[in-house]
């Protein structure tokens, strides 16, 4: 499904990335964990085809195919999703509006109809139960005057609605009570199916009791220097990140 | 060159003509505004009104005068596509500065409503128009205020006589075919709105194509106790028409009154809107939006004076500038010692779509009483780029997701028009003029 190779990018001539290999099956729950600063989000918004970093060199392949030349739309088109860490705040564009077109955009792209309001009503219902949301929060401007929760949530909705291939959640724990985490969680694993993969991108493992990976990748200083199992994201909150520095120095 | 002595000798030499179409109280108003004008002459930037604009553009022309109506079969569908979809509204036409019947649709107006061409008011109604006409537009202070007063020789009036209430908004529209020569009309409004009435009204301005010419209108309404009046003043004037428009306004007490400055067209454009507050509980919003593209230059000076206490008064202009348009706005807040418990606020914010647009911002606060809120704000930025990303990352494309940013701009105006054929029609005004802004590989 994702397969990144070497993948070195840097953001106005400081390199953050410095050969990032990671490949993830359909079908498969990964974390990349990391302390502050090592690169974590870049790689989350290097693969959304965030342009204000630069890729420098290596690839990353989404289905067998290079999205390096791909527009972030194009991206999401095809199956790529990105839950910010920081949603923006977009006054003036309502949140049913938005995910409405969003929705129609990805549909049109893909050859399919697009729907209209009645439809869309009926298909975000359910998601919104599943959320826990309530109604009024679809016809509020898009993250605007959201609490850091709500935004998280409404991250997890566009995600529910979008329904991608490929879903990369950059630090989608943070900022939440225990109540939004198992909410969030929930709506996450809804998403989990044997076509799909999700990259789950914390500094915490807290969000992995609730969203249980199959893989755990060590992100230090923009190079992965440890892959293991769920076991791996425990040791982390044991020993901390600089045991597993210490040990990735040594080689 | 067309200086202040060219506009001068062409005013003598139409006078006698001038003063057959008015009673002669009118003409004295007009002899007295011309001297006024002779005392100004043309502003410079050295006047401090005028400061970031400079007028010298305009007088490279040699406008006409027009002094009668020319019907010239306009159908009136196509001004429908060129204005606002106005069915349900009750229209007042004007060409080029003339009362059009053949494109007027009136309906029938409650009883003692007068809604109509000034020339006919000063038949019918000529003590009430005397009382009112040239009593609040200051011809002293204001050139092209005293050239109107001047030249004045159509326009609309309406009365609304005390507890009357129009539902369907009034339309003014105005014409301006310059066909062969740069043309210049300067229609004038009056608009009286007894205790107690309500009604909507959009004025607007209109031409074809690259027309040149110079729309000159001033607009008087006094709004007394407890009425409230909605105005739109809606500028779609051709791309090389010359616009300067005074709107002037008195408001008695608890009356309310918002505006909406809308201005799209034009190449040099300046609006004033002075609102005098002039008894206790009154509301006064008025707002703008201002689209301008290529060389255009849009200039929206506002006065409120807090004449009075407890009064609130509201001002919100939004503007998008994209290649080397310039704006201006300059708004000035006097609240006089009288005026306590004066709560005014007023916000300017302004998008520029390009580097090379550029807006002068001016907030102008006078306090003269101490028991006030006063607040202002004014906001310079382009497109939020991380608004851009975050919208494309959801599958939405880059130019459409520009497009729904600049929506979202203009929403917080947009949303506060009650007019509903101006609002509807604004909203694909934006879009349109955004897909053009970036058909001409600018604004993307």
């Amino acid at each position: 499904m994702l397969e990144i190779k070497n993948l070195h990018a840097s953001i106005q001539g400081k390199e953050i990335l410095k050969g990032v290999d990671l490949k993830v099956s359909a079908g498969q729950v990964h974390a990349i964990m990391g302390p502050n600063g090592s690169g974590k989000s870049t790689l989350a918004q290097v693969i959304a085809g965030r342009d204000t970093f630069d890729v420098t060199s290596g690839d990353i392949l989404y289905k067998g195919k290079s999205i390096l030349e791909m527009a972030p739309e194009e991206r999401a088109c095809e199956g790529i999703f990105l839950a910010f860490q920081y949603p923006v705040e977009i006054p003036g564009v309502r949140n049913s509006y938005f995910l409405k077109s969003a929705l129609n955009a990805k549909r049109k792209y893909n050859g399919e109809d697009e729907i209209d309001a009645m439809e869309f009503l009926a298909l975000i219902k359910d998601k919104i139960e599943l959320l826990e949301i309530k109604k009024s929060f679809i016809e509020r401007p898009v993250n605007d005057g959201f609490s850091g929760g709500e935004k998280k949530r409404n991250e997890v909705l566009q995600m529910a609605v979008l329904e991608p291939t490929l879903a990369v959640l950059d630090e989608t724990d943070s900022g939440l009570d225990i109540d939004a985490l198992k909410i969030v969680a929930n709506g996450v694993n809804a998403l989990r199916g044997p076509g799909r993969a999700i990259v789950v991108v914390t500094h915490y493992q807290r969000l992995l009791n609730y969203i249980v990976p199959d893989v755990v990748h060590v992100l230090l200083d923009g190079r992965i220097v440890k892959t293991g199992d769920r076991d791996l994201a425990l040791e982390l909150e044991d020993k901390g990140y600089a045991e597993v520095q210490k040990q990735a120095a040594k080689g | 060159m067309a200086d202040k002595e060219t506009y001068i000798s062409k005013f003598a030499e139409l006078e006698t003509k001038l003063s057959e179409t008015a009673p002669s109280w009118v003409h004295d108003i007009r002899k007295s505004a011309i001297d006024r004008f002779a005392e100004q002459g043309f502003p410079t930037t050295k006047n401090e009104q005028w400061r970031f604009t400079r007028v010298r553009p305009l007088l490279r022309h040699d406008f006409e005068p027009v002094l009668e109506y020319e019907q010239d079969g306009l159908p009136a569908r196509k001004l429908d596509e060129l204005c606002i979809e106005d069915t349900g509204c009750r229209r007042v036409t004007f060409v080029n500065g003339h009362f059009a019947a053949d494109l007027s649709d009136l309906g029938k107006l409650p009883k003692g409503v007068r809604i109509e061409s000034l020339q006919k008011a000063l038949q019918t109604d000529p003590e009430r128009v005397q009382r009112h006409l040239s009593k609040y537009a200051d011809t002293g202070n204001n050139p092209f205020v005293a050239l109107n007063t001047a030249h004045l020789i159509d326009g609309t009036f309406i009365y609304l006589p005390k507890d009357t209430r129009v539902k369907e908004p009034i339309h003014l529209l105005h014409v301006t075919r310059s066909n062969a020569k740069p043309i210049l009309s300067h229609p004038r409004i009056l608009i009286v709105a007894e205790a107690n009435t309500r009604a909507s009204i959009v004025e607007s301005y209109i031409g074809f194509d690259a027309d040149t010419y110079f729309t000159n209108p001033v607009t008087e309404i006094t709004v007394m106790d407890r009425a409230e009046i909605d105005h739109c003043k809606l500028q779609k004037e051709s791309a090389a028409a010359y616009h300067m428009g005074t709107v002037q306004v008195h408001l008695g007490r608890d009356s309310r009154f918002k505006t909406d400055f809308i201005s799209i067209g034009g190449t040099l454009v300046r609006n004033d809107v002075n609102a005098v507050l002039d008894d206790e509980g009154i509301e006064c919003s008025v707002n703008g939006l201002y689209l301008a593209n290529g060389h255009q230059h849009i200039d929206n000076h506002t006065l409120i004076e807090h004449a009075k206490p407890h009064c609130t008064s509201n001002e919100l202009f939004k503007g998008i500038l994209s290649d080397r348009a310039k704006a201006v706005f300059n708004g000035r807040i006097h609240v006089h010692p009288d005026a306590q418990k004066t709560d005014a606020r007023q916000t300017n914010r302004c998008i520029l779509l390009s580097d090379d647009a550029q807006i002068n911002t001016n907030p102008q606060l006078e306090i003269y009483a101490d028991d006030v809120k006063c607040t202002h704000g004014a906001a310079v930025g382009q497109i939020d780029e991380n608004a851009v990303f975050y919208l494309r990352s959801r599958g939405i494309e880059k130019s459409a997701a520009r497009q729904m940013l600049i929506e979202a701009f203009a929403a917080e105006v947009l949303e506060g028009i009650k007019i509903n054929p101006v609002r509807e029609r604004l909203t694909m005004d934006i879009i349109d003029w955004f897909t053009k802004a970036r058909g001409a590989g600018k604004a993307d």
